[in-house]
């Protein structure tokens, strides 16, 4: 990828960042938490796939991450349901 | 058949699965930190609206304070990408200048972290204060100790180009800071979200 692509994807996660912030002040209703976890999740997506160059990587590196942040998401997504975070 | 091809300058092309070790060992170790900050992150879930006495995280946050720091940390991002690129290429000013100013926004990162922390402080926030406090400063602290060693490490590799040239499997090193320094950022646009904009 170019210098200018690089800027033009630092450009499209500064925009993100600041509808974020936005949202933060703007009263969205019941689509507050869903909007600021979306934005979130594509921020984490085009940096690791485009600034830490996954998506251009091998396969294995993939597997190797996405298999920590899998795990991640699980245990502690069980931990919190065992002391009733979401209910 | 050659006996002597595991040299460190093209030990990525002779591994067994073809791919650098250096490379592999980063992503595992990214892999593993996520285990990490998910715990740190959980138990500040977990324990956010425990405040006690002490103030509430919407007493003390300051978002736009934050938010800058979240685009400076950002913004780090693209500097740190630009100098792998330039590394890439064999081109040593490059490689120098974004790796320096990407170490100077780190820095900045850290500086407000430090600033923030005082303020909340002042605000009778302090480590032991609640249940809330003791998460949030194990987990932005942790943050910030990361990002402090990246600095270090970004740092320590100027000092290093400024002995010697960067091209072939010394630009394999800028990556791995550059990986190091990519999910620091990661780490933080998740805090950024969880901690700081969706309210307890």
């Amino acid at each position: 990828m170019s210098n200018a692509g690089y800027v033009r994807i630092a450009a499209i996660l500064a925009a993100i960042t600041a509808l974020e912030v936005a949202t933060y002040y703007v009263d969205l209703g019941a689509l507050f938490l869903p909007s600021l976890l979306i934005m979130m999740a594509v921020k984490f997506y085009i940096v690791v796939s485009f600034f830490m160059h996954l998506r251009y990587e091998s396969k294995m590196f993939s597997w190797v991450f996405y298999t920590g942040l899998f795990l991640a998401i699980v245990v502690y997504g069980i931990f919190l349901a065992t002391f009733h975070f979401f209910s | 058949m050659t006996t002597d091809s595991h040299t460190e300058t093209d030990g990525a092309a002779h591994t067994s699965t073809g791919l650098s070790n250096n490379k592999l060992g980063m992503w595992l170790f990214l892999g593993s930190e996520c285990l990490l900050f998910g715990g740190l992150i959980s138990t500040y879930m977990l324990y956010r609206g425990r405040v006690g006495e002490g103030p509430r995280p919407s007493q003390v946050f300051d978002i736009p304070f934050t938010s800058v720091s979240s685009f400076v940390l950002l913004m780090s991002s693209l500097t740190m990408v630009l100098a792998v690129s330039a590394a890439h290429k064999g081109d040593d000013r490059n490689t120098y200048l974004w790796t320096t100013v990407t170490a100077i926004l780190g820095a900045t990162f850290v500086g407000g972290q430090v600033y923030e922390f005082t303020a909340f402080y002042n605000e009778g926030m302090g480590f032991t204060t609640s249940l809330f406090s003791s998460s949030f400063y194990v987990l932005t602290g942790f943050h910030g100790v990361h990002v402090t060693v990246g600095v270090i490490m970004l740092m320590s590799i100027v000092g290093i180009m400024k002995r010697s040239k960067v091209p072939g499997s010394k630009s394999e090193t800028v990556e791995m800071i550059g990986l190091y320094w990519h999910f620091v950022d990661v780490v933080w646009i998740i805090i950024f979200t969880l901690i700081y904009l969706i309210p307890a």
